[in-house]
């Protein structure tokens, strides 16, 4: 009996397929975007579960270790204070990606909100994208500089100094880039509600926060996830950016923007110091943009069907 | 084509002046106080006339049609008594640098150059670059120089400005010694040989931000022939016995030039916004180092002037990208 219905399940074609099964079967085509999926995954689980089995301190001082090449007791070497730099990559890794995936979350929350009610309610549509248009002309990184400058000092006064730049970065970045997610979402709920099964939903006197929730945002879920993962990337790179500018976090507190911007300062002496903070952010962007990439190809139905 | 063009401008007048109030507010609302820096045993009396003397004491709405009066005539007003030595700008009341004291628009006019090289260096050089290899890789879809092609795009686009230029320095300056790596702005180019330094200097900003605009540009490139290479009209052009070479570079390539074009058009405020950090790495002295002084120095005139150029420089792209967009594709203008 078992094997009857699992020969008839994995015959193509045969037995009702789900979405997300396409959308799978797409997406394992995609070699690129397979790998890059591994990647990040392997990238996130270093950086969650990392420094449990690497445990120095990526605060330690070990200053007669200082700047000391590849050794058995330090595999990427020490910085100039005699940190060990595979620990301190591995916590500026829990910082970063902590960063980009929550700033991601809060652009993907307004991009969204924006979207459906713009698309949705009818009279604040103009209002909304005029507002979203105005947004795409500010000059961000600028921008983002000026707030940062601006509010890092109240902040850190009321949240302590890297809790208070974490929320500052974390809300400046969101902020600044959820005008694409909007723009989309929109389009694809203005075409949503006009179909028959929204009509159906209403006739039946549906609330409209239920028809939002039960059958427009399961609909408009893969542009906003297309959307997550270019997200994720942009936030990565604005961050390390910030860092880099020496408007990011404090020195103490290793992102991977910090490392690089450390090192470079011995650049001259110890060029390899550069390298891996920097390899950590190309690698991470690179995986999760051909994620993206492989993404948008598996939910997108014109391509499926080929 | 004229009142399409008349309706876009009208239109971005508004956008800016809203953004001027942003920015305005912005600064205006940030905590911190100009007047902190001054010395403690300055009497609480005379600080308060020094702040009446900044324009502090002012209601806000005051201190923007000041500003403004300040940004939209008095300094085009002195900009035209520069150029053409009439005094017709008297002596109004500049926008002042808070670091140097000298007017902000004139250190923006130094600092000028040196950004528009690089930058309109390195984006000439990612559009050379890109477009070939965009028409190449779609033509030869799948091949693998439109694998190789993808793969380097993807990593042009996806590792940061900020780590290949330090790649390069460790690369070509500290390793090989080929480039110095700062870019010094005092030098003059007079002959032959300094000449050579000057390319030799420019060589890696240009680079860095080359291969990072030709990564988009490259991507969007393809994506938009291979839009146009399935269409009925190829196969027509192709069925009327054209070669191959005018099917693609007359009638596949126009097309597909269309929505590029507007992409290359939006992108060069973006560049300039990239080139903060490239200038950075390779210690140009141009507007985006400027920017990064200014606001390590809060200077906030400074940072007020070139945040807002930077916002002029997106709108007016936009605008150029739309009125493009309107002169290539007729369909547009008729909406």
């Amino acid at each position: 009996m078992t094997d009857l219905s699992d020969s008839l399940s994995s015959d193509a074609g045969s037995g009702p397929r789900s979405h997300w099964q396409d959308v799978w079967d797409q997406f394992k085509v995609h070699r690129g975007a397979l790998f890059g999926a591994a990647f990040f995954i392997l990238i996130l689980l270093a950086a969650a579960f990392g420094p449990m089995l690497w445990d120095l301190d990526p605060q330690y001082i070990d200053i007669r270790a200082r700047n000391s090449g590849p050794t058995l007791a330090h595999p990427l070497g020490t910085d100039q204070l005699g940190r060990d730099t595979l620990a301190r990559i591995m916590a500026g890794g829990r910082a970063s990606l902590a960063v980009g995936i929550t700033a991601m979350l809060l652009s993907l929350v307004l991009g969204t909100l924006i979207g459906v009610i713009s698309g949705y309610i009818k009279w604040l549509d103009g209002l909304l994208m005029r507002f979203t248009d105005l947004f795409l002309a500010l000059p961000l990184l600028p921008l983002l500089l000026v707030i940062i400058l601006l509010f890092r000092d109240v902040l850190r006064a009321q949240f302590g100094p890297e809790a208070g730049i974490f929320v500052l970065v974390v809300f400046v970045i969101g902020i600044t880039s959820w005008m694409q997610t909007a723009r989309i979402v929109r389009g694809d709920v203005l075409s949503l509600k006009e179909r028959e099964f929204v009509l159906a939903a209403r006739s039946i006197g549906t609330p409209w926060h239920r028809i939002i929730r039960r059958h427009i945002l399961p609909n408009v879920l893969s542009p906003i996830m297309v959307s997550a993962t270019l997200g994720i990337a942009n936030a990565i790179i604005t961050e390390s950016a910030l860092s880099f500018l020496g408007l990011g976090f404090p020195s103490d507190f290793p992102t991977w923007g910090r490392l690089l911007y450390d090192s470079t300062d011995y650049l001259q002496q110890y060029p390899a110091r550069v390298f891996w903070p920097g390899m950590a952010i190309s690698l991470t962007v690179l995986s999760v943009n051909y994620m993206g990439d492989g993404l948008r190809d598996a939910l997108d139905p014109r391509i499926r069907g080929r | 084509m004229f009142h399409y063009t008349i309706r876009r401008l009208l239109v971005a007048i508004p956008t800016l002046l809203f953004i001027s109030l942003i920015l305005f507010l912005l600064l205006d609302f940030a905590p911190g106080d100009p007047t902190a820096q001054l010395p403690l045993t300055i009497p609480p009396e005379v600080k308060e006339k020094i702040r009446q003397s900044l324009g502090l004491g002012e209601k806000i709405h005051i201190r923007y049609l000041l500003w403004m009066k300040q940004f939209f005539v008095n300094e085009p007003l002195h900009l035209v008594s520069e150029l053409t030595g009439w005094s017709v700008a008297g002596d109004s009341q500049r926008v002042l640098s808070w670091q140097t004291r000298s007017p902000v628009v004139d250190i923006v006019a130094q600092r000028m150059p040196q950004t528009l090289w690089v930058v309109g260096l390195s984006y000439l050089f990612g559009v050379l670059v890109a477009l070939p290899i965009g028409i190449v890789s779609a033509y030869r879809q799948y091949s693998w120089f439109d694998q190789v092609g993808t793969f380097v795009s993807m990593v042009g686009f996806s590792v940061p400005t900020f780590f290949t230029g330090v790649l390069l320095i460790v690369v070509f300056s500290v390793q090989l010694g080929w480039f110095p790596s700062i870019y010094d702005t005092t030098h003059r180019v007079t002959d032959w040989s300094s000449f050579v330094v000057q390319v030799k200097q420019m060589a890696m900003p240009v680079a860095v931000l080359g291969l990072y605009n030709a990564a988009q540009i490259s991507r969007f490139m393809r994506a938009s022939m291979l839009d146009n290479l399935n269409q009925d009209y190829v196969r027509t052009a192709r069925a009327k016995g054209l070669t191959e070479r005018i099917v693609l570079l007359v009638h596949v390539l126009r097309n597909s030039m269309i929505p590029v074009v507007t992409v290359i058009a939006l992108g060069v405020p973006t560049v300039f916004g990239g080139a903060i950090i490239t200038e950075q790495v390779f210690k140009v002295n141009g507007l985006g180092h400027m920017l990064i002084t200014a606001i390590q120095a809060n200077d906030i005139p400074t940072i007020q002037t070139l945040t807002f150029l930077f916002a002029v420089l997106i709108v007016l792209f936009n605008l150029i990208a739309d009125v493009l967009y309107g002169i290539l594709d007729p369909r547009i203008r008729y909406d």
